[in-house]
């Protein structure tokens, strides 16, 4: 599931400092590099992680390409949640009316 | 700045505001879906301490705890507001606070309408990122402790 690949690309430690310089808005695979003490292929793997996992997209601009964050990432997380709480509370509104009887 | 929606959740069940508190809060064993743990071995408890600030953690069966979050706002039968600090790779995170609001409406004696609210999950992408790249990051700790071998070593 989507939010699964969220989860793992954001487990890097490094991989979470590419995403975080994102923050600033978009960014080229350069300016990340600048910033961080790692080069510019490993920046740029790192951003085909987070892309693949929905976490951030790109487009060119100009002669170079941009990354920025896509919210539909963190929307996977999102998706997941509504999930759960409505298996949660099914499971909730079951227990309640199984113990009605009785009572 | 990335804003994510809130979940809203609502279900109507046959039972008392009283009830559907008691068993939303106190009797929470009884209905957490046992696949949702973050802990290794089965769950066996999930205990949200009755008061503000009361830790909202899980027991497993091999008595290993992890806390889930905290009670911000205990107002019962009405209303409960616990901080869910799960970050986005499901790790306790003391810096994170994501919030679940539940409101217990009584449509009428033995009816009660369970409102539920899970707000401000931008952060778990934020802070999660956020506080660890401050750790992690050359001018966080890892340079305050390089400063401090550095000056030890010269001694």
């Amino acid at each position: 599931m989507a939010y699964q690949h969220a989860l793992v690309a954001l487990s890097d430690p490094t991989r979470r400092q590419v995403f975080e310089h994102l923050r600033q808005g978009p960014l080229s695979v350069g300016k990340i590099a600048a910033q961080m003490p790692v080069s510019r292929p490993a920046v740029s793997q790192h951003l085909g992680v987070l892309k693949r996992a929905g976490l951030v997209a790109d487009r060119a601009e100009g002669t170079r390409r941009v990354y920025y964050i896509d919210p539909h990432g963190l929307a996977a997380i999102r998706t997941w949640l509504d999930q759960f709480w409505d298996g949660a509370l099914a499971a909730f509104k079951l227990e309640l009316e199984k113990g009605e009887t009785g009572r | 700045m990335i804003k994510i929606a809130p979940v809203r959740k609502q279900v109507t069940v046959s039972a008392s505001q009283e009830r559907a508190f008691a068993l939303f809060t106190e009797g929470m064993s009884r209905w957490w879906p046992a696949t949702h743990s973050t802990l290794k071995s089965p769950l066996k408890q999930y205990v949200v301490e009755p008061h503000v600030g009361g830790r909202w953690y899980a027991v497993a069966e091999d008595g290993s705890t992890g806390q889930t979050g905290y009670v911000i706002e205990w107002q019962p039968p009405q209303r409960l507001v616990l901080a869910w600090q799960l970050s986005g790779d499901w790790q306790f995170d003391p810096e994170l606070v994501t919030e679940v609001e539940v409101r217990f409406v009584a449509e009428a004696a033995n009816t009660t309408r369970v409102e539920l609210e899970h707000r401000n999950l931008q952060r778990m992408g934020d802070k999660a990122a956020q506080v660890r790249s401050m750790v992690d990051a050359p001018g966080g700790w890892t340079a305050v402790l390089e400063s401090f071998r550095n000056c030890a070593a010269k001694i």
